[in-house]
């Protein structure tokens, strides 16, 4: 999986970036926004300066952009090192991701969301990208509403589609703009069903161009015949502080959440003080292990018993054999107890017999 | 391909309620009415399967996708915070999270309050909202005998008549927020599973509307 990414990736000039495992813990405190949890491993180096098991590769890229790069186009596969929401332990999350740095247009929008599509239908034809635009949802909230912490609110429960929430804000928001908000959290479908629908709720209440980048995206993923796996749906929300514009996320039938998150965080590259956008995603490969559902019939093809009178010879060339039709075989003088083997052999002297076959 | 759509329901009175409710909304399981000690329930003709499990695990099962959705109080929406839509607030098992004390209980800003409670993390972010320091402390059950042991000056409680509380000498003293059974999903089903899950949102939608009406 890991290198049929890589090679999408690189057929489209995106270059490798390696980085070490640890970075100075004074990058994340910076950001603690910007990372998904808040605790990291850190550690001091012999200088006793502090530094951080990296929980996050986003940072490291963005650190290391200098001004005078136009455009970088990076991918990584890295370990993360964070802690896992179920057990509240440390975990070394293998992550793969994508960068996309510099002045963003609308076709590199298009590129890092088309890999996007193409990344996730590599690990299943049961996928789908859920686009999300942050500018759409600000341009409405901030005509709705002057209150950071209605705003706040409101996000959060767009984040889970919980229309029948938002009625408490009744007072704060006029009936209009409420009953834009209700629809919008409710609307998910695909780019034709949704696009109309959604300049029709807009319309009146904010500038429809707002749309346009979102438009236009679409219209090419349709040019591209990329648009099937693809669903507008505004429970997309990241945070506002680090992304502005279009986010996403991406979901493969059989895994219980979201393997691929991204989106445009300008934000992020203005606070680390560099005047450029930026556009990207990372997938989760941990998360891969709940599509292998199926349980191994056998430990192991075949197993070979061998004692101090068995000849070398033809204990070899059994396994080299065995190896050749592409069995798994061990040789092995006694059989353990809980070892399932599909054919178990015994080397007599020079003799090969066959002593169980499962098959 | 055949999708089945799973669904946890909360054991008990309120899973029943709920389960009426799913059944007229055009996803019946006739077999979940036997009595019997069964948990699992399917219904092949519409591929649909039902469990019951304990409430406050629906939205353990939601969220890592044994079920596609599930019903669950608010409470434990906002004890747990999962991921996972909240898409219908189904107006039954209604009731409220509250602090109660005793009926001469006064509060004293100038020492931390003690808060017995089953619901640390809403009964802190309460507070929190405040700026009122406090210590909880965590009991599973029969909170209500905590002030009257001193255990604790308050406790953060769910409420339903309060009657419970009466018979035990203490008071409701603050609403914190109204409790009722909301429709969850997971993140994902909701993507792959989505007719099927917007055909009950619909028909649920259709029977709330109706009861609003009565």
């Amino acid at each position: 999986m890991l290198s049929s990414l890589s090679s999408l990736y690189e057929q489209n000039g995106y270059n490798r970036f390696k980085m070490s495992k640890f970075e100075e813990y004074d990058l994340y405190v910076k950001n603690k926004d910007f990372l998904i949890s808040d605790n990291i491993i850190t550690f001091n180096d012999i200088g006793g300066k502090l530094l951080a098991l990296k929980p996050d590769v986003t940072l490291s890229i963005v650190k290391n952009v200098r001004d005078e790069d136009t455009l970088k186009k990076v991918y990584y596969n890295e370990n993360v090192y964070r802690v896992s929401g179920a057990t509240g332990a440390f975990k070394e999350i293998m992550q793969v991701g994508l960068e996309c740095i510099g002045d963003i247009d609308t076709y590199l929008t298009f590129e890092v969301i088309s890999l996007a599509v193409k990344s996730l239908l590599k690990i299943s034809e049961a996928s789908v990208l859920d686009l999300s635009d942050l500018k759409v949802l600000s341009a409405l909230l901030d005509k709705a509403t002057e209150s950071a912490e209605v705003k706040k609110q409101i996000f959060k429960l767009i984040g889970t589609k919980s229309a029948h929430e938002m009625d408490k804000f009744s007072s704060q928001i006029d009936a209009p703009y409420l009953a834009a908000i209700k629809e919008i959290a409710l609307l998910s479908g695909s780019p034709d069903a949704v696009l109309g629908k959604l300049k029709d709720i807009l319309n009146g209440l904010v500038d429809t161009s707002v749309l346009s980048d979102l438009e236009s995206l679409c219209a090419l993923l349709k040019a591209n015949a990329l648009d099937k796996n693809v669903r507008i749906d505004f429970s997309v929300v990241n945070d506002i502080k680090y992304y502005n514009g279009i986010v996403f996320k991406g979901f493969v039938s059989g895994i219980s959440k979201d393997i691929l998150s991204g989106g445009r965080y300008d934000n992020l590259l203005y606070k680390m003080g560099k005047a450029k956008g930026a556009i990207g995603f990372a997938i989760y490969l941990d998360l891969l292990e709940d599509l292998q559902n199926e349980t191994q019939p056998f430990d192991i093809d075949a197993a070979v018993l061998y004692d101090e009178n068995s000849d070398l010879v033809t204990l070899s060339n059994l396994i080299a054999k065995l190896n050749g039709e592409n069995l798994s075989a061990t040789a092995i003088k006694s059989l353990p107890e809980k070892l399932k083997c599909r054919k178990v052999y015994k080397i007599n002297g020079s003799e090969v017999s066959i002593l169980e076959d499962n098959a | 391909m055949k999708t089945t759509l799973n669904i946890a329901l909360p054991k008990g009175r309120l899973g029943e309620k709920v389960y009426a409710m799913f059944e007229k909304a055009g996803f019946p399981c006739p077999e979940i009415k036997e009595n019997s000690r069964k948990l699992i329930f399917e219904n092949e003709e519409l591929s649909i399967r039902y469990f019951w499990v304990k409430p406050s695990d629906v939205a353990i099962y939601v969220e890592r996708a044994a079920a596609d959705i599930g019903v669950a109080g608010k409470d434990i929406l906002l004890e747990y915070s999962p991921d996972v839509y909240e898409l219908l607030d189904l107006k039954t098992g209604i009731c409220k999270m509250a602090v109660a004390a005793k009926k001469e209980f006064r509060d004293n800003p100038k020492k931390t309050l003690k808060v017995a409670t089953k619901f640390t993390n809403i009964a802190k972010n309460y507070y929190d909202t405040l700026g009122r320091d406090i210590d909880i402390i965590h009991l599973n059950g029969s909170i209500e005998i905590a002030p009257i042991l001193n255990l604790s000056d308050v406790i953060v409680d769910i409420v339903e008549t309060g009657t419970t509380l009466k018979e035990n000498g203490l008071e409701v003293k603050e609403k914190i927020v109204d409790i009722s059974a909301r429709l969850i999903a997971n993140k994902a089903s909701y993507k792959f599973k989505n007719e099927k899950i917007d055909a009950l949102v619909k028909g649920l939608c259709k029977i709330l509307e109706e009861n609003s009406n009565d």
